[in-house]
């Protein structure tokens, strides 16, 4: 791409939601179209394509959709990554579908990303689908919401209809309890108003446009816990030496050599010997590192354990857990029912000891429940057959989180946010 | 110990760019892989793409050795560079090499023979879907990325294919905070993308950065080719001359390596690691698009190629 991308540039991750034909993936094709992010054999193959799929009018929307049912069926149906890049910065977005049968990939989307850009058609306002997706990211824990409230050429640039779905937007954030910054843009996705330029038919908005925000907001994650890493593997040199590396990524803090460490579950004590990130020698490492550390003792550790540096946080070896869950299936879940939970720490048997309320996406309020349904975002106590080490999500989002596995057809059934533990 | 975070330490994790957070996710998902899987191999062409996963799967077990294979699917239309390429780096990391031969698929009557000069790009999926079963691996690393199709732009970081190697797009497994499902009974196996989230020019940064080494071939020089289809195709193997097209010698280097019927030239200049990135940073037109005629049949060529079990 012509944009410059320098080595130090930080690599911020995107994922756009909101409800069916709301303008996502136009959105998506105007940014990377206004931003140079497409070339020129991609341009010509979205027009052969709007002539085929369309009116013939050029459709950006061609560009994400890339499978041959989405095209024909002019619709999303499952996440598609693009990449852009800015001097400033370079993005990893994630298109999401709005059909609520497709929630599962949605999610997919906004568990990883830093922003979430909330799309919304100014003619119809806030739908079913837009409260079921930014329930869905704020729980997730995006750092910051976008409100681009779409097709705003169609009601004449309105400020007052603008400000009823920002309104609106805001009151789902706050009745969840979150205080995720909300930061609305009046835009037109199909000629680029405001989405990488300011334009000129807002008169009333001073704010910077939508590349002008993703370029700018902070997204550092500030750490609160002490650092843990889950073990994937232990590393053996062959012959001779008697290295012993334990694998994985670090998360909540920084670790450094000479750190006191406790191996959960066993609760092993030790001291950090030595480190390695991507492979190579560091004193020290910092959240997202992939690394290894060797630790002062020869101890009994690998897949499953944990080692946490000492201080206040530290994690719950749990055999029982209270979680949000995101139901992806058609198969209802109901109290009793075994699933597989895999987690960071492990992969094992689980089974539901009560299922108390789900999210009513009317009123968003928590309605009383003994089953979850496809697309339901629930609350489930799980009893497991073995412990795992967990973090509550809201402190720290790798040890908070956990998918749900069907044990006969091996499926991803669920997506599990850690609330508490014991 | 404090919790909070020092200076210092914020100033580190600011330091680190969008390659190291691309590495750690990689090396991440590679060890994940291995420790979910009873028997993955890596599949290894010799091009930039496959060079950058295995250097990446070497750091994610260093100092210990790769515990898996490489394996090298083999057109039999290769470039010579390629091959003296791939067993140099086998050579000096020491690895274990497999090599399934699409020419021994065609030879069993497993895959028709597309003829001398016919490419065997698409059938390269029969001979990669026996290897997997005869050599009983359950997942192949592959260096597959979402910016290089539309198709691959949605596939997940695993990928799930059934008993016949084919992948279903609507059924593909949610990957929640990257949390991956490997869990497969006999028959099946899993693709695995660890650099799903690279670009062109993320792939050329990295390769500049760590100095990898790749064959000669990414690099300018002068070859005698001939235009087809609107590709500089070089002459010989099985690109034979037809009427009316004229052998020419120029200078062009080549943006993907792949089975020599089908991947094109480009004329370039460009030298150094630096070079290459200077063009690719300015290229106007996708690494696909340019230089693979495989692709450009239609509009869901990838598609279809990967519900057949091709990458």
């Amino acid at each position: 791409m012509s944009s410059a991308s320098t080595a130090s540039n930080t690599q911020v991750r995107i994922a756009t939601i909101g409800s069916v034909d709301d303008g996502k993936s136009t959105l998506i094709g105007r940014l990377l179209h206004d931003s140079k992010g497409i070339f020129e054999d991609q341009l010509s193959a979205v027009s052969k394509a709007s002539r085929r799929y369309g009116d013939g009018t050029f459709n950006l929307a061609l560009l994400t959709d890339g499978l041959r049912a989405e095209r024909e069926q002019g619709i999303t149906i499952d996440v598609a990554y693009r990449y852009f890049a800015t001097p400033k910065r370079s993005f990893v977005l994630a298109d999401t579908p709005g059909h609520a049968q497709f929630t599962r990939n949605m999610v997919t989307g906004a568990s990883v990303s830093d922003i979430a850009i909330v799309l919304v058609d100014a003619r119809h306002g806030v739908v079913e689908q837009t409260r079921r997706h930014v329930s869905i990211a704020t729980l997730l824990g995006v750092s910051h919401l976008v409100l681009a409230v779409n097709k705003m050429d169609l009601v004449n640039w309105d400020e007052t209809v603008f400000d009823t779905v920002v309104t609106d937007v805001a009151a789902i954030v706050s009745t969840l309890g979150s205080s995720v910054p909300i930061h609305p843009i009046p835009i037109c996705a199909t000629d680029g108003e405001n989405v990488v330029e300011a334009g000129d038919k807002t008169p009333w908005y001073e704010g910077p446009s939508v590349l002008e925000l993703l370029e700018t907001l902070d997204i550092m994650p500030a750490a609160t816990i002490e650092a843990r890493l889950a073990v994937q593997w232990t590393l053996r040199e062959h012959g001779g030496s008697d290295y012993r590396g334990y694998a994985g990524r670090l998360e909540g803090g920084a670790i450094r050599i000479g750190d006191s460490v406790t191996v959960h579950p066993q609760g092993y004590s030790s001291i950090v010997a030595g480190l390695t990130r991507a492979g190579s020698p560091t004193d020290i490492s910092v959240p997202g590192d992939a690394i290894a550390i060797e630790l002062a003792d020869d101890l009994d550790v690998g897949k499953g354990n944990v080692i946490v540096v000492n201080g206040d946080h530290q994690p719950v070896d749990a055999t029982g857990l209270i979680a949000d869950v995101c139901w992806f299936t058609d198969t209802e879940l109901n109290v009793g029912d075994a699933i597989v939970v895999r987690h960071a720490s492990g992969e094992v048997s689980a089974r539901v000891s009560a299922i108390t309320h789900r999210l009513d996406l009317e009123t968003l309020e928590n309605t009383p429940t003994d089953r979850l349904i496809l697309n339901d975002i629930g609350r489930v106590e799980l009893a497991l057959a073995s412990p795992l080490v967990v973090d509550e999500y809201t402190v720290n989002r790798a040890g908070g989180s956990a998918i749900a596995i069907d044990p006969v057809s091996n499926a991803t059934i669920g997506a599990l946010m850690i609330r508490s533990a014991y | 110990m404090s919790a909070v975070t020092s200076q210092n330490e914020l100033e580190i994790l600011a330091s680190r760019s969008h390659l190291d957070r691309l590495e750690s996710e990689a090396i991440t998902i590679i060890r994940e892989v291995v420790s979910g899987c009873e028997s993955p191999v890596l599949l290894f062409s010799g091009g930039k793409d496959s060079a950058v996963l295995l250097w990446l799967a070497i750091k994610a077990f260093a100092p210990a050795r790769l515990p898996f294979p490489v394996m090298q699917v083999d057109t039999g239309h290769n470039f010579p560079e390629v091959m003296e390429y791939r067993d140099e780096f086998v050579r000096k990391y020491g690895l274990e090499l497999v090599v399934a031969s699409v020419q021994e698929s065609i030879d069993r009557g497993d895959i028709p023979d597309p003829g001398p000069t016919g490419s065997r790009n698409r059938q390269q999926a029969v001979t990669l879907l026996t290897a997997i079963r005869t050599h009983k691996f359950d997942a192949a690393f592959g260096g597959g990325r979402r910016d290089e199709d539309k198709a691959r732009a949605k596939e997940r970081i695993l990928s799930f294919r059934d008993k016949k190697g084919g992948w279903e797009p609507r059924m593909q497994r949610p990957e929640p905070w990257n949390i991956l499902n490997p869990r497969i009974v006999k028959g099946e196996h899993l693709r695995a993308f660890p650099i799903s989230n690279w670009t062109e020019l993320d792939i050329w940064e990295y390769i500049a950065r760590e100095e990898i080494p790749l064959p000669t071939i990414y690099f300018s020089h002068e070859r005698t080719v001939i235009e087809r289809d609107g590709m500089l195709l070089s002459v010989g193997g099985p690109v034979v001359v037809e009427e009316g097209e004229i052998p020419t010698k120029r200078i062009v280097r080549y943006r993907t390596v792949g089975d020599m019927s089908c991947t094109g030239a480009i004329a370039s200049t460009a030298t150094t690691y630096e070079d290459v990135l200077a063009e690719v940073s300015t290229a106007r037109i996708t690494e696909r698009g340019a230089t693979r005629a495989d692709d450009n049949f239609s509009e869901s060529a990838m598609e279809d190629r990967k519900r057949e079990g091709y990458f």
